[in-house]
């Protein structure tokens, strides 16, 4: 094997060429797969808004600050002519028992629970994985006014997942923020 | 040796997983379901293939002092590509191997396969070395995660034969344990090693 000889000029050149080269290919890629990356992002956004909305024409978006939690939540309107017909929130919670969660909830314009899609969730397999089955059904159709949506354990209404009462808890924690970030948009005097 | 014995070691004689025990962390993390599997080797022979390809090209123009620095730094390039691509393109499974794309690059096997291999040998052999170990990597992972998803989880591939919860351990982190002790164990009875 006919290898160079390791001098520092030797080892000093080869390094910086093939890092050269290296973040050229990279940087290549990037922008070839930026455009395809940003569409599937703004698909998975699209679909989850029309899943958990009851069917309409248009959608506005709107960046809300929520009373609780540190990031903020983006709302999105949907509307039918002149008529609101329902609310999606991109909501979230870093209770879960692997951090982030990610929701989209759906109201409707009195205020109920129309569907709720989990967009991204790092929860145990098998167990805390579960709410993206129909578990979460038990929330659509309820309306936070008169749901306490914290699980049975702390006193509320929901049913936590079998083993996993950490997650069911984050989910409820994610629903709440949205519910009251909803509700503070909704109020007269905002609008 | 031939080139098809060097292309088949990667299955049986030096196979990554059941033989050589190369690669366990995303071997154990990421084979609980065979599309899962399937998609991690697959990638994993993407780089080996490339990293294999380039480095053999280059091997005569590294000094040895830095090697293996030159090494990584053209496997995390590979893996980079992979990892855009398959973010783009494949978004559902990019979704599902997460964290463990980006860490084909500490995967023992494809740095044990540049020094050991691709740095000695010619461009060809490199290339048909690294397949046979990426696609033997890749058939041990999807036989694992299938055993896993079949046991834990009563379907294959996604497709669900009984409306029923599997043996839950199988798809959790001591089921990957237990599910790859017994594959060994069947692969080193049939090598008539035990």
């Amino acid at each position: 094997m006919a290898k160079k000889e390791s001098t520092f000029t030797n080892m000093f050149l080869t390094l910086l060429i093939v890092t050269v080269v290296s973040s050229l290919a990279a940087s290549g890629v990037y922008n070839l797969t930026k455009v395809p990356i940003a569409e599937v992002a703004r698909m998975k956004q699209q679909k989850a808004i029309e899943q958990v909305m009851p069917p309409f024409d248009t959608y506005s978006m709107q960046t809300v600050m929520p009373a609780s939690g540190k990031d903020s939540l983006l709302l999105f309107k949907g509307t039918t002519g002149e008529e609101t017909v329902g609310v999606a929130v991109n909501t979230y919670s870093y209770e879960g028992y692997s951090g982030l969660i990610k929701l989209m909830v759906g109201f409707t314009p009195d205020g109920t629970i129309h569907n709720i899609v989990v967009l991204e969730q790092k929860e145990t397999p098998g167990l805390g994985t579960k709410m993206t089955t129909k578990w979460k059904d038990q929330f659509i159709g309820k309306n936070l006014k008169d749901f306490n949506c914290t699980v049975t354990k702390d006193g509320g209404q929901v049913d936590a997942i079998t083993a996993a009462t950490v997650s069911s808890r984050a989910f409820c924690d994610a629903v709440n923020r949205a519910y009251e970030t909803y509700q503070s948009t909704n109020t007269p005097q905002n609008q | 040796m031939n080139q098809w014995q060097n292309f088949s070691k990667g299955f049986f004689k030096e196979n990554a997983v059941f033989v050589m025990l190369l690669g366990m962390c995303p071997t154990l993390a990421i084979t609980n379901s065979a599309i899962n599997g399937l998609g991690m080797g697959l990638a994993t022979t993407f780089v080996l293939v490339m990293s294999n390809l380039s480095i053999s090209l280059i091997k005569d123009l590294i000094p040895a002092k830095v090697r293996i620095p030159t090494f990584i730094v053209v496997i995390a390039s590979f893996v980079t590509v992979v990892d855009l691509v398959m973010a783009g393109y494949a978004p559902a499974l990019h979704e599902q191997l997460g964290i463990f794309i980006p860490l084909i690059v500490v995967n023992c096997v494809v740095l044990g396969r540049a020094e050991a291999f691709a740095s000695k040998n010619t461009v060809v052999s490199s290339i048909i070395d690294g397949a046979g170990m990426g696609l033997g990597f890749a058939m041990a992972l999807t036989l694992l995660g299938a055993v896993r998803e079949l046991l834990g989880n009563l379907s294959l591939f996604g497709f669900k034969f009984i409306e029923a919860d599997g043996i839950l351990v199988f798809i959790l982190a001591p089921g990957a344990f237990i599910a790859l002790g017994f594959m060994i164990a069947l692969v080193n009875r049939i090598t008539k090693k035990v």
